[in-house]
């Protein structure tokens, strides 16, 4: 997306100021319910539509995922996995795979660029892709590798839960198009809310384990999914069970930060305070035992004149 | 005033080659590794291109090291006398030269810079060239890319620091700025500060 003028942005990548943030909003959440999905795809369309962009053409790989992985073009993608757990009994369990805007983001974490990736109080992460310098740090720092930078101009892309349509009361538009109404959109609580209702539909269609996954890894998501097999993520695409930033992520982009940087200012302080105490070792400088210039030094036996 | 040459030309123009690199890769990275050194990308340009630039400066220095590194292997290998002197530092950090063992061409501390310089080159190029993008980053595994990342920050802290060390030395020492500016020391600076290189270049 590009800068919207916004009051309520909740956290802003490589800024330790506040930023703008007096509008209070409640958090909003995008509730995929993955048993109602039939995989028509409507989703992916309204999102290139509403965004205007325009993916390649690929080629088909044996599955129904078109395109096979999210691109800079295409910020969400149907993934198809067909699992069979009981002998002869397929389940073809399809998850809409895109930004699952972490409370916690790993790629606001990472970032370098002031500005480039914004939360704003509604929960929202947004790419402000006129600051991205294209380092890919948001790519390292994502625990759900949604992230993507285009070879035309380097800058990362991803969903901004159509931050635009929100901002003035619309719901994304993905959830517009659902032809089922597997996607919801509405605050945070009210999705919880419904999600318990689909909760207790699929326990008594014989899903025992079935769960709303609001990961607590990233501090919940933005973007939750109804799985009948709560307990495995894992057989819908290779979702997370337990998704955080990784510690390797949290050390560079954490405690790193303000170590070193004390470390590199403690030698400069250091350095200069050894030369003020020592003063400088110099070759050249006449000394008690050269010649006797007429100079008396402290540390001369002699009487001060 | 008897003067000695200690550095070649191509010796000078290597070092100073590597130093600017140095100066520029370090403002760079800084800008990408805190935000209160983000304002410096502006001095190239803003941040896509310190991004574009960082690598490649990095690279040059690298291979300009790598000169260095084969010209002064040799000097830099440890001896008795060296692990002596680095169990004297407070005699060394107080000026009492004269309590310390006879210095060749280069001192244990000197010595130390070295490699510590050497082992954080190598780490420097091989993980920034982990997590170079658009060129090699996207062929690793993430976790991976990682790792490079915290590695590269760490390794260029240590260098970071070695270089402040190394360059307050050299204001500290006098006559070691202008050794490496225009190649040239005094006797006396010689006799002082490396009197086994004294005797062994007057033999």
């Amino acid at each position: 997306m590009s800068s919207l003028q916004t009051l309520d942005i909740a956290q802003r990548s490589a800024t330790t100021a506040p930023s703008p943030s007096i509008r209070q909003s409640p958090e909003v959440a995008k509730l995929i319910d993955v048993s109602t999905c039939i995989g028509c795809k409507a989703c992916q369309v309204a999102c290139m539509q509403w965004n205007d962009l325009r993916d390649e053409i690929g080629a088909n790989a044996g599955t129904y995922d078109n395109p096979t992985d999210l691109t800079p073009d295409s910020w969400t993608v149907m993934r198809f996995s067909e699992v069979v757990q009981e002998e002869n009994r397929l389940e073809w369990l399809i998850r809409k795979d895109g930004c699952m805007h972490c409370a916690e983001p790993g790629c606001l974490k990472a970032c370098p660029a002031p500005g480039a990736i914004v939360q704003y109080a509604n929960g929202i992460v947004d790419f402000i892709s006129e600051n991205c310098i294209g380092c890919g740090y948001c790519v390292a720092g994502c625990p759900f590798d949604v992230p993507r930078i285009s070879k035309k101009d380097n800058k990362a892309y991803k969903c901004s839960l159509c931050s635009d349509r929100v901002a003035v009361g619309l719901e994304p538009a993905c959830v517009k198009a659902c032809p089922t109404g597997a996607i919801h959109f509405g605050t945070k609580e009210d999705m919880h809310e419904y999600a318990e209702t689909r909760l207790v539909d699929l326990k008594e269609r014989g899903f025992a384990k079935a769960a709303v996954y609001d990961p607590p890894g990233v501090g919940g998501t933005h973007v939750m999914y109804v799985l009948q097999h709560g307990d495995k993520p894992e057989l819908y695409h290779n979702l997370p069970a337990n998704p955080r930033i990784s510690p390797m992520v949290g050390l560079w982009k954490g405690i790193a930060k303000p170590l070193a940087t004390a470390a590199i200012g403690l030698t400069a302080f250091f350095a200069f305070f050894h030369f003020v105490k020592v003063g400088p070792n110099d070759a050249e400088a006449p000394d008690v035992l050269d010649v006797d210039d007429g100079i008396v030094r402290n540390d001369d036996p002699r009487p001060r004149a | 005033m008897k003067i000695i040459r200690r550095y070649s030309d191509s010796e000078r123009v290597n070092h100073w080659l590597v130093a600017i690199c140095f100066v520029l890769a370090a403002l760079s990275g800084l800008a990408f590794f805190h935000p209160a050194f983000a304002f410096l990308v502006h001095l190239f340009g803003g941040g896509p291109w310190a991004r574009i630039l960082h690598p490649f400066i990095g690279v040059v220095m690298f291979l300009a090291f790598l000169l260095m590194m084969l010209r002064y292997w040799h000097a830099n290998t440890m001896d008795a006398g060296d692990k002596q002197w680095l169990r004297q530092w407070r005699d060394v950090v107080a000026n009492r030269e004269d309590r310390l063992p006879e210095v060749g061409r280069y001192n244990a501390g000197q010595k130390a810079m070295f490699w510590l310089m050497v082992i954080c080159m190598i780490v420097l190029v091989i993980t920034g060239i982990m997590f170079w993008r658009p060129w090699f980053a996207g062929f690793l595994p993430i976790s991976l890319v990682r790792l490079a990342s915290l590695l590269h920050a760490i390794a260029a802290t240590v260098l970071i620091i070695g270089v402040i060390v190394h360059v307050y030395a050299g204001i500290w020492v006098k006559g070691s700025i202008g050794a490496m500016l225009r190649g040239t020391v005094t006797e006396r600076w010689a006799r002082k500060h490396h009197a086994a290189w004294f005797r062994e270049i007057n033999k």
